[in-house]
């Protein structure tokens, strides 16, 4: 368990919707859930949540705090917004969603092996490197997430939409020896740190 | 229509529903004259298509026929049906109303014979019906109307039918040069009650009312057990006429969400609970009802019948709303898509028919009000000095049931006497 985590413990004690409204992103609406269970109900990946949002919004009240932050349920949201579309109390739940992903990650206590976990790592390191997301690197990493000999299978089957995508100007072979960048690239790390450093504030506090 | 006699001291009553004909009534068994405006061709709004009342399950018929009774028999009540107020200028106790009064081409000699509507060929949608069938060119609305008078659809002048109305006409009722009318009418004070329309079901998306054929809405489902009513009191679904024996409800259609209606319609628990009686009615055992909600709000005295319901095997409760519905093209079921809040279990539930409890909004749009007056976000009218002598009743209020309907028209009523009362003071 990480310091922050238990430092969080220690501070929310049993009040879990206190922790979730103070610390994850829109977390102060989760109370405002009427539990009609229309989210639910529209969500296109919904069978494959382990806990459905209706559901995991009564597990922060009821207290149930690892269950919800270890669960790999919100890693399944797609942001299709059909959730925030259809909700009678307007809640954004897609955001609550990602916020309580988000918090779980600060925390330490993601699911470790949740391949959409894996993959928004790979996104943000890929895209705060320059400021511009590099497609080539990300493919690859992508392919290569799960071990050598499976990423140089997914590779070769990919070969051919690669190939189109170099065609068409989609994607550029030199992108490997760097790729491109946005015009002030100091400056955009500069603000990522400030920005990682105040969120660290806020967290700690 | 230049003979009605409209001072300072009188009532205007706009709308001619239960709240209406309520207001009406208190103020002039009390001696107070009154107007009573009516945009239907007949008194006695929605109440009038209701099969039953809830909690006690009697007819309203029952009930508005006593109402007219003393309506008719009040010399100080003026109905003019058909017409509408199109503004209001002054103040409480000296208002002048514009009152547009369309034609009925039908005149008092009718003794409502049919002998007009037998003539005609033309036929429209039934609006009493709320379009689920057709009514002659020359119609009565239904058969308790009142006035007891028929109506000549306005799309039909010009044409021969009307012509043929005419001629069939044993007693010079029909009158097609009718024209419409606007008159002035002084007033003292105005009770508003022009009621509720049913939300455009059309709307809510998910629940597919526009492309599935067997959903339908409360208010629908309610006519449907009405002898004279569109299917002839049988409960069968809109798309092949098949008895509809396993049926569905689904609360809070167009209620409590903020995309449709904020606020809580507060009749549709009870009507969806009223409901599964009338097939429990219709088929005894065979009944398979099942109620999807997020609460059944059935309070005070209203919570026996919720219970009764409850114990009813065969209606069961399921904890959701329903998330969308499907229609399976093989039978034309719905099929209704959702996860439940008790066990969060997702379902897809086939049904014969599906009724949405649809909510209630005020039948006045309030961007389009006729007069100066003060209404919430969802369009019904506040109680506010600014309002002067303009008290709001019934369902222009707020969304009620029958019974609190009544009850807040017996209080506008007291409202305007107050102020004609000042103005009968001042007059000497």
């Amino acid at each position: 368990m990480s310091d922050t985590n238990t430092s969080m413990v220690e501070k929310y004690r049993n009040n879990f919707l206190k922790e979730v409204e103070a610390n994850v992103e829109e977390g102060e609406w989760v109370k405002m859930c009427m539990q009609c269970g229309v989210c639910s109900g529209s969500c296109p990946l919904g069978p494959h949540w382990d806990h459905p949002p209706q559901e995991l919004f009564m597990m922060i009240r009821a207290g149930k705090r690892d269950e919800v932050l270890e669960s790999t349920s919100m890693w399944m949201c797609t942001s299709c917004y059909n959730c925030i579309v259809r909700c009678p109390r307007e809640l954004p739940i897609t955001h609550i969603m990602h916020g309580l992903a988000h918090y779980a990650t600060r925390l330490g206590i993601e699911p470790k092996n949740q391949p959409t976990r894996k993959f928004a790592q790979l996104f943000w390191d890929n895209l705060a490197r320059n400021g511009r997301v590099n497609e080539l690197k990300l493919g690859i990493s992508l392919y290569f997430m799960n071990g050598i000999v499976e990423g140089i299978k997914t590779a070769l089957g990919m070969a051919g939409i690669g190939m189109g995508m170099v065609k068409t100007k989609r994607m550029n072979p030199m992108e490997i020896l760097g790729g491109h960048t946005v015009k002030d690239k100091k400056g955009f790390q500069a603000m990522i740190k400030k920005a990682q450093e105040l969120e660290a504030a806020r967290v700690d506090n | 229509m230049s003979d009605i006699v409209a001072t300072n001291q009188t009532i205007l009553v706009v709308g001619g529903g239960i709240s209406g004909m309520t207001a009406a009534l208190e103020a002039a068994e009390v001696g107070k004259q009154v107007i009573l405006i009516e945009k239907r061709p007949f008194i006695g709004g929605r109440v009038s298509q209701l099969y039953k009342y809830f909690p006690k399950l009697c007819f309203p018929t029952c009930g508005l026929e006593i109402n007219q009774r003393r309506m008719n028999a009040n010399r100080n009540i003026t109905v003019l049906t058909m017409s509408e107020v199109t503004n209001l200028q002054g103040e409480a106790g000296n208002y002048t109303a514009t009152v547009k009064i369309s034609p009925r081409y039908v005149n008092a000699n009718c003794t409502a014979c049919g002998a007009c509507a037998d003539a005609v060929e033309a036929e429209f949608d039934n609006e009493f019906n709320y379009n689920m069938d057709k009514h002659k060119g020359a119609y009565l609305p239904y058969n308790m109307a009142q006035p007891q008078r028929y109506v000549i659809d306005p799309r039909m002048i010009g044409t021969d039918d009307a012509q043929k109305a005419r001629d069939a006409c044993k007693f010079d009722a029909v009158d097609l040069d009718m024209q419409e009318e606007t008159v002035e009418l002084k007033a003292g004070a105005v009770v508003w009650a022009t009621g509720w329309r049913p939300y455009d079901a059309n709307k809510i998306q998910p629940y597919g009312y526009d492309r599935i054929d067997n959903v339908i809405t409360s208010v629908e489902f309610e006519r449907m057990m009405d002898p004279f009513g569109p299917t002839g009191g049988k409960l069968v679904r809109p798309s092949d006429g098949k008895e509809a024996k396993n049926v569905a409800f689904i609360q809070c259609a167009g209620s409590r969400d903020r995309n449709y209606l904020k606020h809580c319609s507060r009749i549709c628990c009870m009507a969806s609970l009223k409901q599964s009686t009338y097939v429990s009615e219709k088929y005894g055992d065979e009944a398979d009802v099942s109620i999807y909600y997020i609460d059944i709000r059935a309070i005070d005295r209203f919570d026996d019948f919720h219970q009764r319901v409850k114990d009813d095997p065969n209606v069961k409760f399921i904890k959701s709303k329903v998330a969308n519905i499907v229609e399976n093209k093989e039978n034309g079921n719905p099929t209704l898509n959702g996860v439940d809040t008790e066990g969060y279990n997702r379902y897809a539930n086939e049904h014969d028919l599906v009724v949405l409890a649809i909510g209630m909004e005020p039948s006045v749009d309030k961007d389009t009000f006729p007069i100066e007056i003060k209404v919430n976000d969802e369009g019904f009218i506040e109680q506010d000095e600014a309002n002067g002598g303009v008290f709001a009743a019934g369902c222009s209020s707020d969304a009620l049931d029958v019974n609190r309907a009544v009850q807040s028209a017996t209080a506008s009523a007291l409202r305007a006497i107050q102020v004609v009362n000042r103005v009968a003071q001042a007059e000497g």
